[in-house]
């Protein structure tokens, strides 16, 4: 009989269930992982060296490439920061805005975890289903910043314009009859906001359809039940956050616990798992989308009621506007001093968190007083979940690595940063 | 835990500050609070053992870390504009290149900060730990907190800051082979080498840099005057 000797394997960094630039070196023995070593950073491209040589607003766009699944929530993330130090408060509007986005980011990027999850355990299907959904959410995106993915909608002091009164529609081609156009545009005749609540109206059913493809499905449990089980002791230890701590039964989301915007005037409940294992972080995930949908709701509901300012009047941070800037001598001399030189932050430190779709997304800014950050330190949720590879897949099969890795929804923009 | 869902942020954080007074002050420990932030500055002796009571004393249960960074205060709050002076003599764009002196600052240039949660008492903590400019040595936390352990790694990476007590403290971030510490104030933006393909040799080659540095918007600090923001500094 022959022996059987450890091996060990590299997975990635180009490969189709890695996520983008994972490199996974893999001890062996069998099929079964001894010990895995995640080599990150093939991604890194110095966003936090990059910040520190550039005025505080020019940073914003960076924001979204972090994150690349979830670009208004780090937005989010980075300007709250700075509104902390600055002491500026955010209009109202602006806040429901913000809060609104933030759960279309959260269903745009749980649409995209749960269709590659799918894909990487093979289930083709849902994948399609998923970036159906994910377009009419990207279109919204679209209305508001004019960019698909890459946003830079959030500023400090608020966002960047209001919300648009017209949904941009489909344009008759070659391609398209009549008949597919209406179609098409039958739901963006009115307004954006028109627009999201029939979104939201349409997708819980949505999800019920996702649901009945995966939940009850004899493959997809097979694959995923008692996979990469996370006691709640071991995911404190391991730093987790989102939807990986409350997968293992830990009731935390600053959502609800500390409050930012106005999330604490939001009626909505926080989905926790039982046993911690990846179908259980998959049960959480799909309530998070019903959950998201309720807050959307509400903002919809507050948003045509209530007009008023998007940002703040305060022209030593916000641009004033185009007209006045034409008209006023004043206006234009902030107009310039903003986008030149920027505006000097008070010296001190800030910590902000959101509850970003993968866990806490933190900015800690330090400022000396100057147009441009000291120091930025992005804390990335991804991070901290992937330095807990090793753990999560010890024992497990060749074959369950690629689960895990679904289960913790890595994004590489935000882990090598 | 019910009891920390009923009072307010404030409420937690003034309590916890006190606790914090009341344990570690005698200590050398020096709190400081501001923009409902707690900053405890640790002498790096004491690391580990303030940071196993932070996680396992009842009054505190930071069980889970947030994050680690390292911070390197060389040219902290230099300007390189002098605005007076430009704004005297007329416009120009006085940028001065002598950014970062790394020697400056004094025997104490790093510092690494640690940012902690209690999910059952719901409050935050910021610990900063200054470390020596010459062998920057702190200790690990890894056996406090096993998150640590990537954090630890980039700090390293990025700032050459050395945990000790560390199982595998190998970089991280940057590439293979990668020479230098990239946050460091004294390393330039764009690096000191680049890559290309090399025709000739038929692979990919490094080469120092050939673009030159420039500053399209110098550093610049100056006073807010805001009369809103005075106020409320004058209030708190």
């Amino acid at each position: 009989m022959s022996e059987i000797q450890n091996y060990t394997i590299n997975l990635g960094p180009q490969h189709p269930a890695a996520h983008g630039v994972l490199r996974l070196v893999l001890e062996m023995d069998g099929e079964v992982i001894e010990r895995a070593d995640p080599h990150v950073g093939l991604l890194h491209r110095g966003t936090e060296k990059l910040a520190e040589s550039k005025t505080f607003n020019q940073s914003i766009p960076y924001m979204d490439r972090l994150d690349y699944m979830s670009m208004m929530c780090n937005e989010h993330g980075y300007v709250s920061s700075i509104e902390k130090l600055l002491g500026v408060d955010v209009p109202i509007r602006a806040q429901y805005i913000r809060v609104m986005f933030d759960e279309i980011t959260r269903i745009l990027n749980h649409l995209l975890w749960l269709g590659t999850h799918a894909l990487d355990v093979g289930a083709m299907t849902v994948f399609l289903y998923a970036f159906r959904e994910r377009e009419d959410l990207i279109d919204c995106y679209e209305a508001v910043s004019g960019a698909r993915m890459h946003a830079a909608y959030y500023r400090v002091g608020g966002v960047y314009r209001d919300l648009p009164d017209s949904m941009p529609k489909y344009e008759a081609s070659k391609f398209r009859n009549a008949k597919d156009l209406d179609r098409l545009n039958s739901n963006r005749e009115g307004s954006l906001l028109d627009f999201i609540e029939d979104f939201a109206n349409r997708f819980p059913g949505i999800v019920d359809e996702y649901e009945t493809l995966l939940t009850d499905n004899r493959i997809w449990k097979q694959r995923l039940v008692d996979i990469g089980v996370v006691s709640p002791e071991r995911a404190l230890q391991r730093g987790f956050s989102g939807p990986m701590l409350r997968g293992s039964g830990i009731e935390w989301d600053l959502r609800k616990k500390q409050p930012y915007a106005v999330y604490d005037k939001m009626d909505f409940d926080i989905p926790v798992g039982v046993n911690g294992d990846c179908y259980d972080r998959y049960l959480v995930r799909i309530e998070e989308f019903r959950q998201s949908t309720r807050i959307i709701k509400q903002c919809v509901k507050w948003l045509r009621e209530n007009p008023g300012p998007v940002i703040v009047e305060d022209f030593k941070v916000a641009p004033p506007k185009r007209d006045d800037m034409k008209q006023n001598m004043e206006s234009l001399i902030h107009h310039f001093k903003l986008f030149t030189e920027g505006y000097s932050v008070p010296a001190g430190e800030a910590y902000a968190a959101i509850e970003a779709p993968k866990g806490e997304f933190g900015c800690y800014v330090m400022s000396d007083g100057a147009n441009k950050p000291f120091r930025l330190k992005i804390r990335a949720p991804g991070f901290v979940h992937i330095s807990a590879m090793d753990e999560m897949v010890k024992g497990h099969m060749l074959a369950d690595v690629v689960t895990v890795i679904g289960t913790m929804d890595v994004v590489f923009g935000e882990i090598d940063r | 835990m019910n009891d920390s869902v009923q009072t307010t942020p404030q409420e937690r954080l003034d309590a916890l500050a006190d606790n914090l007074r009341a344990q570690f002050e005698q200590r050398g420990c020096e709190i400081s609070t501001a923009l409902g932030e707690i900053t405890m500055v640790v002498p790096r002796e004491q690391l580990i053992e303030i940071a196993t009571q932070l996680h396992d004393d009842e009054l505190f249960q930071f069980k889970l870390l947030i994050d680690i960074c390292g911070v390197d205060y060389a040219g902290y709050g230099s300007s390189q504009w002098v605005t007076k002076e430009a704004s005297a003599t007329g416009f120009g764009r006085g940028v001065d290149e002598s950014e970062c002196e790394a020697s400056e600052s004094g025997s104490d240039r790093f510092a690494v900060v640690y940012h902690l949660l209690s999910v059952t008492l719901n409050h935050r903590l910021r610990l900063r730990t200054f470390v020596e400019t010459e062998h920057p040595i702190v200790d690990s936390v890894i056996g406090v907190w096993n998150s640590s352990d990537w954090f630890e790694r980039e700090a390293f990476d990025m700032y050459g800051i050395l945990f000790k007590g560390h199982p595998d403290l190998r970089r991280i971030l940057t590439d293979y082979g990668f020479v230098g510490h990239p946050l460091r104030k004294d390393f330039p933006l764009s690096g000191h080498v680049e890559m290309r393909y090399d025709p000739e040799q038929r692979r990919v080659i490094y080469q120092p840099v050939t673009i030159p540095a420039r500053t399209q918007m110098p550093r610049v600090i100056r006073e807010d005057h805001r009369p809103l923001a005075e106020e409320e500094s004058a209030n708190v």
